[in-house]
Parts: structure tokens; C-alpha cells; sequence
């Protein structure tokens, strides 16, 4: 077996990083730290796609780089701060199941992730096919923490983690979207959040809290 | 022969100028949404003129050999193809004729109503005649198809008029539903009639090779489609909550047209486009009909609403004509021609008939609807003394629909019964067994429209107005006297010349059944079969009845009235007579409901002795409505209910069903 090259060993310590910042997110009871965690996830997610870019000549995925730095890690953790601020909701929330059960099923899904991602990777024919098994193992703990979470804002930030993972996904396995589709995938999740954090300022004027919950009421009997 | 051809090809572009010509009439109401007195005044007479100008064509078509064409408009590669033939021009005669009449009356019915929802009501009324003409026209499944929805959804929209009032609505989806399920039907049975050549014209279907298996399938679905549109038992139910809910125009236009379009589509698949027919599918056709036509009539009889009362009977009147087209069916694969083609002109006949008759009934009780504002029967009666001439054209219509000589009914029903008393010539002999049951439950069913019919007429027009605000009922106006006036001639002169009807029925059977009648007829001696068998004369049977009421008149007036001795009348204890001694609509029913009683579930709410203002409430609901329909009804709901519990509401439920989703999607499309 031979070393691998210097820069792809980088993109691989970037992968265990996002991965370690997943299970972070989940077992993380505050708000302010879940936005702080989301924002080291874009910057390891746009530093590992720059290197990717450098160490392959694909240009386009300095742009994809950019875009993640600009809206992941500035952008939208700035707009969470500002909307923890005015609704004031920092505090601790329990979630659905305690933080221990919720890595071990997250220790399940990374099992899952990996023997899932094996066949696929072997028939990529990218130089970081590897770290797809940590894309798969990201997308679906965001996913379970969004399952777990109540409260409105840490659902919002689970959707945006799973994109980052998909996003990571498709720069392992095939050097990334066309330049057109992560535009548009960009595009969405910026209108996305908007669409949320206005959702997240009428839920909670209708409930008087951003407790899901309470959306319960809203169903046909 | 070439000019001939040629004037032919004109017959169908006339044909079709005539649809687009309603179709103009109809959107330029749309835009006459502010001047209601040119909507009456112009629109529904311009398309009582197009009614006429069909009827128009239809002669011609019946004369001309058939003739098609293929119009350049819908889907690329998909273009409308039309045909007219003797079978479309006939129903063409009667829809134009109908219609004519019925177009006429709508011209002073909707006088009244608001400019803005009559322009629309308009609009629907000319989409329908023209969806009812384009079915009629269409020479293949794709046109037909188009049509067929076109008049159901047109239909439908004019059931559902009085859109504010609850049951409306309710009456009109269950219509909706219904014309839904069996269009889906229809759809299947052009899917197997064209055999897997993927092309949908009606010619390719004439030619293909089917094997009985799938011919059958195709009739059995055939039947069921057009079934639910001609309101065959069990497929029936909405037909008593639409006809009534509709306005009365447009109910006779349901009842005496679109239901026909059924027929004709029933006659155009079983003996057009299907190669082969089997017996089997008459005995079937036959009990349906003979079903339906004793249901119908029974619930006509316990009706105390005037126009449900008429929608019950045309259930009657509709399985009276499917189980003529069981029995054409029967005599057809037994290779009896002449036979069948006796029966099917008695099929043909009636369902001219009923078209005429039923038209005019329904458009009579729309002028009571108007004048008195009540459909109970129980409200109504003494009408004929405020509005004579709604009174005395109705009972035209009140008489041939009972059968009674010499009006139209009578002729159709006695061919019919001829033909069910030739039975004995065939050669299944367990027919020959059952076939005079079934002749007995037409004669039963006709006699009991009779029954029907004579509580219709008497609750409503004869005896003592039931509420002294009918003494103040205005007579119909203008136009709708001269629509009642029209379909009522319509049923005199079928009824006086049917020879020459059925001469010009004869393009339609010969082309049916390959077969014309043996008997030889002249104008004045009807003579199906033979002279030796059964003849009928009505000009001399009109004779003889006008003398017969002459000389009763003549002696009662001068003869009996001369020794009149004038008392008080017997008044057992009674202090006075009033009008609730009358019998009232319920209490002509009565006997009829105790004897079929296992046919419904009757509701009956009597008042208590002691109470001062007492109510009495009656009703006889469809037990087949609580056989057939609640179950699926319940069903359906309860599993819904079972999916909603799939809903809690909670936003983290619906993310595990995605979660649980993808995992299950990765495990097993790895």
C-alpha cells in the first residue's frame, strides 16, 4: 500500500473532522454552540473542496468553495445568531431521546453509512472516494438529529447539515455538481432558510413558543 | 349515385357547422352577461333554432347512405372522425326534436332568473346539446370519449344550477361520481374493443377479430358504463337525486335526451362494433331491464315529489327499453331476424316516445314549479282550473306515458308486447319457459305507470287546491305553452301515424339487424307481423274514442243532467268538507308500498292524538342504497380513517417516515 500524497491525506483529516462535528451537533443542547458547531462544519467543508479543487485542476470547485465559505460560514451562522438574539432562545433544550441513545444509533448509521458507501466507491474513480462513507455518515446523523431535535432553529440547522454532507458526497464521488446545479442548490438553501426564519417568527407568534410541539394542535380531527 | 355521395359529405359538414353554431350561441351568452332580456329573447331561441336544424339533418341522414369525415382538431396525429349513419341520424331526429320543444319552453322558464348565472346556465345548456350531437357523431373512441365527458361535466353543471342550497350539491356529486365511474368503464371497453391494434377508430374496432371471451368482456363493461348513464338498477341512484335537482329544463333535457345517448351507445358497441353477439348477453339485458323497470315503477308510486316521481319513472321507462334490447339481443343470436327487428323498433319507438312524453311531463311541473313554488305534491292540487293549458298539455303527456290509446306510448308498448308474445318460436326452450314471466312484468310494470301516473296527474291538477295560495297560480307563459305545445303534438302524431314512423325507423334496423319487419303496413292498418296476428288502426281507434267521449258528453249534458237532484252532500259526521279529505300523494301510494314493502325502508313519523298541530311525515328510501352504496361508503371512510392515523401532526413522525423511507430505499436498491 502505498503513502497517500500529502493533500489527500489533509482532505481525509477534514472528512474525520465534519464527521466528528456531526456527532458533536447531535449530543449539543444549546443553541448558540449548534450554530458555532454548523459553522466549523462549512469551513471544514469549504477548506477540504478547495484542496480538492487545487490537488485535481477543477476549477469550478473553487467557486463551490467560495459559496460555502460566504453562505455557510459567514451568512447564515450570522443570521442564527441574530434570530437566537431576538427570540431568545438560548437555552438548554432536552431532545426527544437522551444524547447517549442518540450516539449510539448515530455509531449504527456510520456502520450503515460505510457498508453502504463500499460498492459505491469502488466504482468512482476519484482520488477521495474514500471520505464517501463520511458524506452518507453525515447526511444521515443530520437527518436524526433533525428527528430528534423540538425546537424550530435546531431543525432548520439539521436541514442545512444534511446539505452539507450531500454536498461533500458529491465532491467525493464525482468531483462535484455541474457549477449550474450547486448554484441552484445554493440559491435554494439561501431562500430556504429565509422561507424558515420567517416560518420561525410566525410559529412563534401563533404558539408563543418555537416548541414543534405545539403544531400538533394544527391537525384535522 | 356520385351526386348523392356528395350531398352526403354536405350532410355531415352541416352536421358539424351545427355543433360549432351551438357552440357560438352558447360562449356568446358569456358576453351577454348583462342584458337578460336579449338572453332570453335571442340566445335560447337561436339554439331552439339549432335543435330544429339537427332534427333537420338527422331526416337526412336517415334518407342518404352514411357518410364520415375526419376533422384536423384535437391532439397531433389524433384527429376527430366523424360518421353519420342511420343509427346517429335517428337519435339526431330525436334530440333535435326534443330538444326543439324543450329549448322553446326554456325561452319563458328562466325569465326570472339573474342575468349573470342565467348567461352561464346558458353557456352549459349549448355545451351540452353539442356534446350530446358530437357523441352522437363520433367515429371514434378518442372523439367519443371527449364528447361523452363534455356532456357530463356540462350536464353536471347545470344539476348543481341552485349551487347554494346543500342537497343541490350533494345531488350533483353524486352524479358527477357516478357518470365518472361508469365513464371509466367506457374507457375500458373501447381499450379491449380495440384489440390491441392501438388505433381507436371505430372502424378499425368493426373489422377486428375477438374471441367470445373478450367480446363478452367487452359488452359486460359496455353495459356498465352506459348503465350508470342511463340509470340501470343497481348503477341508478343518482338519477332521483339529480332529475329533481336540476331545473326543469334541463331535467327534461336529462331525462328525455341523455339518457338516450346511453341507448344509443349500448346499440352502436353490442350490434356495431362488436362482430359477434351472444345470447347469453340478452338474458342478461333482459332481467336488468325487467328489474329495473318494476323498481323504477315501484318507486314512482310511493313519491309524494313531483319530479322525483318523474325521475323514478324514467327509470322504468329506461329498463322497459333495455329489456327490449335484451330481448332484440335474444331473438338476434337465435337467428330470428324478423323478430329482432320487431323488437328493436319497439326498442327505437319507445325510446322516441319516452323523449317527447317525459320532455313534456318535466317541463310541466317546472311551469307548476314556477306558478306555486312548491314540488310536494302534498301542497298542490285543483291546478287545472288556474292554469288550463299547463293542466291539459300535461295530461297529454300524462296519458302516453300510461300507455293509452291513441297516443304514442300505447303504440310502443303493444309492438313490444307482440314481439314477447312471439317468443314461443325460438329454440332454447328454457326461454320459451321464462319469457312469459317477463312479458307478465312488462305488462305490470306498464300498468303500473298507469297507476303512477294517475295519482301524478289527479294530486296535482285535479281535485281542491290544498293551499289557498294556489288559487292565485299564474298560467304558463307564452313560450312555454308553445314548447309544451310542440312535444305534445309530437306525442299525437307518433301515436296517429306510426306506420310511417316505423317506415322511416326501417334505414336504422336494417342496418342493425340486417333485417326488416314482415308484416305490410298501410297507413291506416299497423300490421307488424302478420294481418292474421295482431293489426292496430289508430285513426279508427281516435274516431272511435272521440265519439264514444261525444256521446258521454252529449248525455250526461242534456240526458242525465235533467233529473239532477241537488242535497247536501253525505256527511257522515263530518261538520263540512274541506280539502284534506282529498287522497293526498302518500295515501295513493299506500297499497303500492305495503305490497312491495321489502323493496325499501320506509320512515314513518305518525303525530301523537293530542297533538294540536299534527305532522305527519313519510318517507320510502332505496334499499338498495343501503345494500350497495353505504357499505363502499363506510368502507371507503373507515380507510381513510386507517391512513389518517398515519397523521399525528408531529413534524419529527413525518421526518422518521422519511427516514425510515430512505433507509429502506438504500438497504434494498443497493
Amino acid at each position: 500500500m502505498t503513502a497517500l500524497a500529502y493533500h489527500l491525506q489533509i482532505v481525509n483529516l477534514l472528512a474525520a473532522l465534519l464527521l466528528l462535528i456531526s456527532f458533536a451537533m447531535l449530543s449539543q443542547r444549546r443553541v448558540v454552540g449548534l450554530v458555532t458547531l454548523f459553522a466549523w462544519q462549512g469551513a471544514a467543508l469549504a477548506l477540504s473542496t478547495a484542496i480538492v479543487a487545487w490537488s485535481t485542476g477543477q476549477h469550478h470547485l473553487y467557486y463551490s468553495a467560495a459559496m460555502t465559505l460566504g453562505l455557510k460560514v459567514i451568512a447564515m451562522p450570522w443570521y442564527f445568531y441574530h434570530l437566537v438574539k431576538k427570540l431568545n432562545v438560548n437555552r438548554v433544550v432536552e431532545p426527544m431521546i437522551n444524547i447517549p441513545t442518540t450516539m449510539l444509533i448515530g455509531i449504527v448509521l456510520v456502520i450503515f453509512a460505510f457498508n453502504l458507501a463500499l460498492p459505491i466507491s469502488e466504482m468512482s474513480g476519484t482520488v477521495t472516494r474514500s471520505t464517501l462513507g463520511i458524506a452518507m455518515a453525515c447526511v444521515l446523523l443530520a437527518f436524526l438529529m433533525m428527528i430528534t431535535r423540538t425546537k424550530a432553529i435546531p431543525q432548520v440547522i439539521g436541514f442545512l447539515s444534511m446539505e452539507n454532507g450531500l454536498f461533500f458526497a458529491a465532491t467525493s464521488a464525482t468531483y462535484g455538481m455541474p457549477l449550474v446545479v450547486e448554484l441552484g442548490v445554493a440559491l435554494d438553501v439561501l431562500v430556504g432558510v429565509f422561507v424558515l426564519g420567517i416560518f420561525i417568527f410566525q410559529i412563534r407568534e401563533t404558539f408563543d413558543s418555537l416548541d414543534l410541539k405545539h403544531m400538533e394542535k394544527l391537525k384535522e380531527k | 349515385m356520385s351526386h348523392l355521395a356528395s350531398l352526403d359529405a354536405h350532410v355531415l359538414d352541416l352536421a358539424w357547422a351545427g355543433v360549432l353554431y351551438w357552440l357560438g350561441v352558447g360562449f356568446s351568452a358569456l358576453l351577454l352577461q348583462r342584458r337578460h332580456g336579449l338572453l332570453t329573447r335571442l340566445i335560447f331561441p337561436l339554439g331552439a333554432l339549432g335543435a330544429l336544424f339537427m332534427a333537420g339533418i338527422g331526416v337526412a341522414g336517415l334518407l342518404l347512405p352514411a357518410s364520415s369525415m375526419v376533422l384536423p382538431i384535437g391532439l397531433p396525429d389524433l384527429p376527430f372522425h366523424l360518421r353519420l349513419d342511420a343509427l346517429s341520424a335517428f337519435f339526431m331526429v330525436l334530440l333535435g326534436g326534443a330538444a326543439f320543444g324543450i329549448t322553446v319552453y326554456a325561452c319563458g322558464y328562466f325569465r326570472n332568473m339573474a342575468a349573470g348565472p342565467l348567461a352561464l346556465l346558458a353557456l352549459w345548456y349549448h355545451l351540452f346539446l353539442a356534446g350530446m350531437v358530437t357523441v352522437l357523431l363520433a367515429d371514434d373512441a378518442y372523439a367519443f370519449m371527449v364528447a361523452w365527458e363534455v356532456m357530463a361535466l356540462s350536464s353536471y353543471f347545470l344539476v348543481t344550477t341552485d349551487h347554494k342550497i346543500p342537497e343541490i350539491r350533494r345531488a350533483g356529486f353524486l352524479y358527477l361520481l357516478i357518470a365518472h365511474i361508469g365513464a371509466v368503464s367506457l374507457l375500458l371497453t373501447f381499450g379491449v374493443l380495440q384489440g390491441g391494434h392501438g388505433d381507436y377508430t371505430f372502424n378499425t374496432m368493426r373489422l377486428s377479430e375477438m374471441t367470445p371471451f373478450w367480446s363478452s368482456a367487452a359488452f359486460l363493461l359496455a353495459l356498465f358504463g352506459f348503465g350508470a348513464k342511463a340509470g340501470l338498477v343497481p348503477i341508478h341512484v343518482w338519477l332521483p337525486e339529480a332529475h329533481p335537482a336540476a331545473p326543469s329544463p334541463v331535467s327534461a333535457l336529462m331525462s328525455g335526451v341523455m339518457l338516450k345517448t346511453a341507448i344509443y351507445g349500448l346499440l352502436r358497441v353490442t350490434f356495431d362494433l362488436l362482430k359477434m353477439q351472444l345470447g347469453w348477453w340478452g338474458t342478461l339485458a333482459l332481467a336488468l331491464g325487467l328489474v329495473t323497470a318494476l323498481y323504477g315503477v315501484i318507486f314512482a308510486a310511493v313519491q309524494s315529489d313531483m319530479k322525483r316521481l318523474l325521475a323514478w319513472s324514467s327509470i322504468e321507462n329506461i329498463g322497459v327499453i333495455i329489456a327490449a334490447f335484451g330481448l332484440t339481443l335474444i331473438f338476434h343470436t337465435d337467428g330470428k331476424g324478423a323478430l329482432a327487428a320487431l323488437t328493436l323498433t319497439a326498442l327505437l319507438y319507445h325510446t322516441l316516445n319516452h323523449a317527447f312524453f317525459k320532455g313534456l311531463l318535466f317541463v310541466g311541473t317546472g311551469s307548476v314549479l314556477h306558478a306555486t313554488g312548491e314540488r310536494r305534491m302534498g301542497r298542490l292540487g285543483g291546478l287545472i282550473r288556474t292554469m288550463p293549458w299547463t293542466a291539459w298539455l300535461t295530461l297529454i303527456g300524462a296519458l302516453a306515458i300510461a300507455g293509452l290509446p291513441p297516443l304514442n306510448g300505447f303504440v310502443s308498448e303493444w309492438l313490444l308486447l307482440q314481439a314477447f308474445l312471439l317468443t314461443p318460436g325460438l329454440t332454447q326452450p328454457y326461454l320459451n319457459m321464462v319469457i312469459p314471466v317477463a312479458a307478465a312484468t312488462v305488462a305490470l310494470a306498464a300498468a303500473l305507470a298507469a297507476y303512477v301516473m294517475v295519482k301524478f296527474y289527479g294530486v296535482i291538477f285535479l281535485g281542491q287546491p290544498r293551499d289557498p295560495a294556489l288559487q292565485h297560480a299564474h298560467e304558463a307563459s307564452w313560450p312555454e305553452r308553445l314548447g309544451m305545445l310542440w312535444l305534445a303534438g309530437a306525442c299525437i302524431l307518433l301515436g296517429l301515424f306510426p306506420t310511417l314512423v316505423i317506415q322511416w325507423l326501417e334505414p336504422v334496423v336494417l342496418m342493425l339487424t340486417g333485417q326488416r319487419l314482415s308484416g305490410i303496413s298501410n297507413w291506416l292498418l299497423l300490421t307488424p307481423v302478420s294481418a292474421e296476428r295482431a293489426s292496430y288502426a289508430p285513426l279508427i281507434f281516435l274516431a272511435g274514442v272521440t265519439a264514444v267521449v261525444a256521446l258521454t258528453y252529449l248525455w250526461v249534458r242534456r240526458v242525465y243532467h235533467g233529473r239532477v237532484r241537488r242535497s247536501e252532500p253525505w256527511d257522515c259526521g263530518y261538520p263540512e268538507q274541506n280539502t284534506r279529505m282529498q287522497d293526498s300523494a302518500e295515501g295513493f301510494g299506500q297499497p303500492i308500498r305495503q305490497i312491495f314493502e321489502v323493496f325499501m325502508r320506509v320512515e314513518r313519523e305518525t303525530p301523537d292524538p293530542f297533538d294540536r298541530h299534527p305532522h305527519y311525515r313519510g318517507d320510502s328510501r332505496d334499499k338498495l342504497w343501503l345494500l350497495i352504496y353505504q357499505p363502499i361508503a363506510d368502507l371507503t371512510a373507515w380507510l381513510s380513517m386507517q391512513a389518517a392515523r398515519l397523521q399525528h401532526g408531529r413534524i419529527q413522525w413525518y421526518l422518521i417516515y422519511s427516514f425510515v423511507t430512505l433507509i429502506f430505499l438504500l438497504v434494498f436498491t443497493r
